[in-house]
């Protein structure tokens, strides 16, 4: 059987973003950004799950759907600390948050 | 086919270095939107159209809508350069540069492996052609339980989440 179309270049360009998405969690010291790129990669990998989908049955859809809810969950819980950590010292920058510090 | 796929392809990754590029938050929010919006057609032509569907409301409409709501809440200025020092930009480098190579050498060897793959899961029930059915099939019945406990997921965050953003309780 045929590979179906479409899926290594869809795993090539999942590995790309999340190549990406890597960068910019090590390159940029705002938190919001950073929490971006890790939603970023949460797509990459969701992706991988679609296109193996083609390969192995519509199972992986479901799979998504649950990295999707678990997504939405820490985007929310995630903004909240935002929100905290600002009234705490008026800044995102990663360079400003060493509470435990000593 | 192919042809949209590679348009889609290119535009999220476009839009996904511009993401980690623009200094300006708001603008990486919209160009991380653009990438929500390409990675969901590429999902279309996966023949996944419902997922499709939930990453644009989902992704792009709710999380982002989110994100741009705490910025604008919190009203971030532009800075200069939100950079890290040259050494840690040649060590990020670094790193990423491994694992491109990594995931390079992964997709050297994935046609022959893909298609072993392919053959072996010839017998693949087919699809019932119905995108919904073939998402909400398994998630009412093998995966009741992830189901279950995603329901209680997500009652925590929502509590985790006014705990944390409440300035006094």
């Amino acid at each position: 059987m045929e590979t179906p179309a479409l899926v290594g270049p869809s795993l090539a360009l999942s590995g790309i973003l999340f190549s990406i998405g890597v960068l910019g969690v090590l390159l940029r010291r705002n938190a919001i950004i950073l929490f971006m790129c890790v939603e970023l990669m949460l797509n990459a990998v969701n992706l991988t799950f679609i296109a193996f989908a083609r390969l192995h049955g519509t199972e992986g859809h479901v799979i998504v759907f649950f990295v999707m809810t678990v997504a939405a969950a820490e985007a929310a819980v995630g903004l909240a600390i935002m929100l905290a950590l600002f009234r705490h010292n008026q800044s995102l920058d990663l360079q400003d948050i060493n509470l435990l510090h000593g | 086919m192919e042809n949209l796929f590679y348009l889609f392809a290119t535009g999220a990754v476009i839009s996904a270095a511009m993401c980690i590029l623009r200094r300006n938050p708001i603008s990486a929010v919209m160009w991380l939107v653009s990438t929500m919006f390409s990675v969901a057609g590429i999902y279309l032509l996966l023949e996944a159209p419902f997922i499709a569907a939930v990453q644009v409301l989902v992704y792009a409409g709710a999380v982002m809508v989110l994100f741009l709501f705490v910025i604008m809440l919190l009203n971030l200025g532009v800075p200069a350069s939100d950079l890290r020092g040259p050494m840690s930009v040649a060590g990020a480098i670094a790193v990423v540069g491994l694992l491109l190579v990594e995931l390079g050498a992964l997709w050297a060897y994935t046609p022959e492996r893909l298609a072993a793959e392919a053959a072996r899961t010839a017998a693949l029930p087919p699809a019932s052609g119905n995108a919904v059915l073939d998402v909400a099939g398994p998630l009412f019945s093998t995966y009741l339980i992830p189901f279950e406990v995603t329901s209680v997921l997500l009652l925590a965050a929502i509590v985790g989440a006014v705990v944390l953003a409440k300035r006094r309780i």
